[in-house]
């Protein structure tokens, strides 16, 4: 689960991270006051969306910059052009997100930018830190370019972060003086502290910044958390933004199933994850684009079935369904019962190929074939993927 | 003919007591699975199904019926504690069921198998289970698609292991073993430890592995096959057409930057010389033209 940019500063400010002074608005009434409570002549403006490239990204009504850099007299004038604007940045798409929330910041003086995350390192089953001097840029390009300038910190989950973790990280960064090696001690613990305590997936701070008057700073923030540990973080939970995940995704959560959008015509409904990658990769083998990713689970009941063709159906560009059932403990009756049962209720107008294997695979067979519905049934998935591909391009011909 | 387990495996069921745990141990029972008890806190000195007693611990389990293996259906907040209570009491091989453990709580269960010195393996978590086709299958993984063989089978998905069985059987070639490992981003058994048991396993002739985009375990197993691997090996990457930097369903199944793609796995169990099947599909084919 992501957050805004102002959420993460405020749980920043929670754990001792030293951010710049700021104050998040979601109306145009409450910009006066959110700009009054913060200090300095100049101002910055921040879009908030859970996407990267704010800064360069432009609006749909074309205003250019969904982060601004302003004299404070400027600042409500920029924050209006923006909230209930849509940004469109490289990570957005071409339909861009609505800003709902404006951060206005205060402006800090930047001596030097440096990189600072935490995550899990999936090798070691550990916490990492990964620091680097090359601040405010992207991370894989200094990995890739000059991997020399990354430092990596493993941490034992035994012990936590350690002094001698820190210092690592401090010398490694060049830091020497005394004032900043403590505000960096405190920095490091807080942040360790906030990935364990609130069951962050990864927490980024880039730019951190030095400012001339010696002070470090989070000058940007980013940090997403594990959703199956949101169970046990009310607090987190409740940050969540829907209005910033696909509604079409939302809604499956709530189902129970897993479901995400991508951009080609033919949907499919899965049961099993890598069954339904597996689903996704053959379609595009055999010439054609998935809709989705949809896994039903392993043990879909027919409202869950009815609710995942209604979810796929609800997307405009979709032509053609592919279901692929591997009935293993569940039968295949089941989910035939499940197909009929949605039919009765969804109305299904594009070509639907089903192809069930497994258990009691015969019954789910029979009963699909004696209930009429109009839909093409294939023996294995290639048979299915190269069915589905054909009806859909036949239809458009 | 098998690796994990076999006829002498004494399983104990923790959470079995529970509706699914309950399903899923009968479905094992029936196959002729050995479970010899069942742990649930607060319910010991009762009788599972009129089958099994219920131990308040793993301990009481181990001790009173030399319980080896466990299988954990425990909701996942707190399914971890289940783990290391089985490690603290010896068990030696655990197989985590239990879907949506968060990562938090994994990393000292990965510390605890690491200080059991191997004495302790986990399998899982959110996995399918093992089944030795015939003699032993623990967990969800349906018997029928199975039967006694030469080939192992390991995977990072349950109904992609399901799907390669299934099309091995029906072209007439039996397992030595199926492991799921699970789809999270840590687990107890990697592809490689996996494949290493398969190639120390007399029994077993060929190998087909299973794995999908995030992380870099496929890549780590191909390194050790082209190195030390004789037998036969198959391969499919579930993936492909995935979006970076979205989960797609298993929480491990993220590619992240650069790392964890479905081109550079599939490339480097190419240039590990092993088979890789362009769909599912023909997963099985695949392997049947470079074995029997």
């Amino acid at each position: 689960m992501n957050i805004h940019e102002y959420q993460a500063k405020e749980l920043f400010s929670q754990f001792g991270i030293a951010v710049p002074g700021g104050q998040a608005a979601q109306s145009e009434a409450d910009f006066e006051s959110a700009l009054a409570s913060i200090e300095g002549d100049t101002i910055v403006v921040k879009s908030q969306i859970h996407a990267g490239g704010r800064g360069k990204g432009t609006f749909t009504d074309g205003y250019k910059g969904g982060v601004k850099v302003l004299p404070r007299g400027e600042a409500i004038e920029a924050a209006k052009s923006m909230l209930g604007n849509t940004l469109v940045t490289h990570q957005t798409g071409p339909e861009g997100r609505e800003v709902k929330t404006v951060y206005f910041t205060e402006a800090s003086d930047i001596q030097k930018e440096y990189y600072l995350a935490i995550l899990l390192d999936r090798a070691t089953s550990k916490p990492v830190i990964i620091a680097s001097t090359e601040g405010g840029v992207d991370i894989e390009t200094v990995a890739e370019e000059s991997p020399e300038k990354i430092i990596r910190v493993l941490i034992d989950p035994a012990t936590g972060i350690m002094p001698f973790h820190k210092r690592q990280i401090a010398f490694g960064l060049g830091f020497s003086d005394k004032a900043q090696l403590k505000q960096l001690d405190k920095l490091l613990t807080g942040l360790y502290r906030m990935f364990w305590d609130t069951d962050c997936s990864m927490a980024e701070i880039n730019p951190l910044i030095t400012t001339p008057a010696g002070d470090i700073l989070a000058l940007d923030a980013k940090v997403n958390f594990d959703s199956n540990a949101l169970a046990r973080q009310p607090d987190i939970k409740a940050l969540r933004d829907l209005g910033e995940e696909d509604p079409k995704e939302v809604r499956a959560s709530d189902a129970g199933l897993s479901y995400i959008a991508l951009d080609g015509n033919i949907a499919c409904l899965v049961n099993g994850a890598g069954l339904a990658m597996a689903t996704m990769d053959i379609i595009k083998h055999y010439g054609g684009n998935p809709a989705n990713f949809l896994d039903v689970g392993g043990g879909a009941n027919a409202d869950q079935v009815t609710e995942a063709f209604k979810i796929i159906l609800s997307d405009p560009n979709v032509e053609g369904i592919l279901v692929n059932i591997f009935g293993g403990i569940m039968s295949c009756k089941t989910i035939a019962d499940g197909i009929i049962e949605a039919a009765k209720n969804v109305d299904i107008t594009v070509p639907l190929v089903v192809r069930l294997e497994g258990n009691s695979v015969a019954e789910g067979k029979q009963a699909l074939s004696d209930s009429g519905l109009a839909l093409t049934p294939a023996d294995s998935l290639a048979d299915a993927a190269q069915k589905i591909v054909k009806l859909v391009a036949d239809q458009k011909a | 003919m098998s690796v994990l387990v076999g006829k002498d495996t004494r399983i104990v069921g923790q959470g079995i007591t529970g509706r699914e745990g309950t399903k899923h141990a009968l479905n094992n029972i029936a196959y002729g699975s050995n479970y010899v008890a069942a742990v649930t806190p607060g319910k010991g000195g009762l009788t599972w199904e009129d089958k099994l007693p219920v131990f308040n611990s793993v301990h009481e389990a181990v001790e009173k019926e030399g319980a080896n293996t466990s299988v954990i259906f425990v909701p996942p907040l707190f399914a971890a504690d289940s783990i290391l209570e089985a490690i603290d009491a010896g068990i030696e091989l655990v197989i985590c069921i239990t879907e949506g453990i968060p990562v938090r709580d994994m990393m000292p269960v990965k510390d605890a198998l690491k200080k059991s010195n191997g004495r302790t393996r986990l399998i899982g978590p959110n996995c399918p289970g093992v089944m030795t086709p015939g003699e032993c299958n623990i967990g969800i993984m349906p018997g029928y698609i199975a039967q006694p063989g030469k080939v192992g089978v390991v995977s990072r998905s349950g109904t992609l292991t399901y799907e390669a069985v299934y099309q091995l059987t029906q072209r007439g070639h039996g397992q030595s073993t199926c492991i799921g490992i699970g789809g999270d981003p840590i687990n107890g058994t990697s592809h490689l430890d996996a494949v290493k048991l398969f190639n120390e396993d007399p029994e077993t002739e060929a190998i087909i592995l299973i794995g999908e985009i995030g992380g870099s375990a496929e890549e780590e197993a191909a390194a050790y096959i082209k190195e030390y691997v004789k037998k036969p090996v198959a391969a499919f990457i579930a993936g492909t057409t995935a979006p970076p930097g979205r989960r797609m369903g298993h929480a491990g199944a993220i590619v992240s930057g650069s790392s964890g793609s479905a081109e550079t796995k599939i490339a480097a169990l190419k240039d590990a010389g092993i088979a890789v099947a362009p769909t599912p599909s023909e997963i099985g084919d695949t392997l049947l033209s470079i074995y029997g």
